[in-house]
């Protein structure tokens, strides 16, 4: 029984941190969306039209850092939950 | 939000929501997920051509934090995956020319649609078969132990010994599954076609080269056909004729998607079928979603996650038949 509560308490406490992580993460997105992707539209559609060769290299490129930087957050966010619940 | 290149206004929010399910989907089988986020772009007015093109740029994003997870957990063979890449994009290119060849002959798309619903449903029903019955033989026996009192721990098989002294931590790493079918993957096992490989990663002590190749074609083929990544053969696939365990098929195949993905994004984009605002933007949901779906893994016995995939072939059978009644095609 008393196993049982510490479970159920555990579990509470890594869903509470898990909307935290939330939260966190979605203030970093919208940052992230203002200051990157709102700049780099125009520059991109300028790219698109003029070299598709190149825009192919910077779709990718792009693609692969965000990949690896989003990767690198949510794992310390993940993280930090863990250590929190813990 | 405005994506200038495909001339299209989505609400950042749909589009993060479609990367979430798709990134979960994703971390948790080990699939691109393109059944269910080309339809859903599709639906958001993104024009057809960049909706196969974005979706494969997304997959790339997605699948690089899901198969980096899945590597910290100890489920990603790099040399199978390595290998399986080469059969793949041979698979895929022979698919797509196929396919344009048939077309030319005369309309095919309605038995090539309907040979495709009928092997997608074949393998949802033999994978719901296998994992339930290896279910069942898992409950009799842990039923007869704690009757018995056995609880005496499995031997290793010495030809994993070696390996296992050398890994770090090796519990990890090698994770053993089981299937009332292991008997197939012994036998391709024991095919001596050169050159033999060793995969210590996949617990697979010696496997013909020609068979991993085999396995990637097929389901290359079945992308080139299908578009996408035709992750929902390629799992299973690894899983019974390989004899992958389910959570390094899982990890190697995303690690696998990664590259070929890459390489459909390169294609795609010369091409001027991809919109990577949007795929940005996808990812910023997907990544998060493939995160939780990868660290679930951790939770599931390889049997239940077995199960779990049983939906998807039949999802993939539902784009077909989609395709064939309305017309449209994801690829």
């Amino acid at each position: 029984m008393r196993n049982r509560v510490e479970r159920l308490s555990q579990k509470i406490a890594s869903l509470r941190w898990f909307l935290v992580e939330l939260v966190v993460y979605a203030i970093f997105v919208v940052g992230y969306f203002f200051l990157v992707l709102h700049l780099l539209g125009d520059w991109l559609k300028q790219v698109f039209d003029e070299n598709k060769n190149f825009y192919a290299l910077v779709a990718l490129a792009l693609i692969i850092v965000q990949g690896v930087t989003l990767e690198v957050v949510t794992s310390a966010l993940l993280r930090m939950i863990r250590r929190k619940v813990r | 939000m405005d994506f200038p290149i495909s001339g299209t206004h989505i609400h950042p929010l749909y589009l993060m929501g479609i990367g979430f399910v798709v990134g979960i989907l994703g971390g948790f089988f080990g699939v691109g997920g393109s059944f269910l986020a080309g339809p859903a772009l599709f639906a958001a007015g993104v024009p057809m051509n960049f909706v196969v093109g974005t979706d494969l740029a997304h997959i790339v994003g997605k699948s690089i934090v899901a198969a980096k997870k899945h590597r910290v957990l100890g489920n990603v063979d790099i040399k199978l995956g390595m290998i399986m890449v080469s059969g793949t994009i041979a698979g895929v290119e022979t698919g797509a020319q196929l396919i344009q060849y048939l077309k030319r002959q005369a309309n095919v798309d309605a038995v090539v649609g309907i040979g495709f619903i009928c092997v997608l449903v074949s393998i949802s029903a033999f994978i719901g078969w296998e994992s339930w019955q290896t279910l069942k033989m898992e409950k009799k026996r842990d039923t007869r132990k704690s009757s018995t009192g056995l609880t005496r721990p499995q031997p290793v098989p010495s030809r994993f010994r070696r390996y296992l002294k050398s890994s770090r931590d090796a519990a990890v790493r090698v994770k053993r599954d089981e299937s009332i079918i292991a008997h197939i993957p012994q036998r391709i096992h024991h095919l001596q076609l050169p050159p033999m490989v060793r995969l210590p990663n996949s617990g697979i002590a010696r496997i013909s080269l020609w068979t991993i190749l085999g396995v990637a074609f097929v389901g290359g083929v079945f992308s080139g056909f299908l578009g996408g990544g035709a992750g929902y053969i390629r799992m299973p696939s690894m899983v019974y004729l390989l004899g992958v365990p389910t959570h390094v098929a899982v990890g190697t195949d995303l690690f696998e998607i990664v590259i070929s993905a890459s390489y459909g994004t390169l294609t795609h984009a010369v091409k001027g079928n991809v919109d990577i605002l949007l795929a940005l933007v996808m990812h910023t949901g997907a990544a998060i979603g493939a995160q939780i779906g990868a660290t679930l893994t951790e939770y599931f016995h390889g049997t239940r996650i077995r199960l779990a995939f049983v939906p998807l072939p039949l999802i993939g059978a539902g784009v077909v038949i989609y395709s064939l009644v309305t017309g449209h095609h994801f690829k």
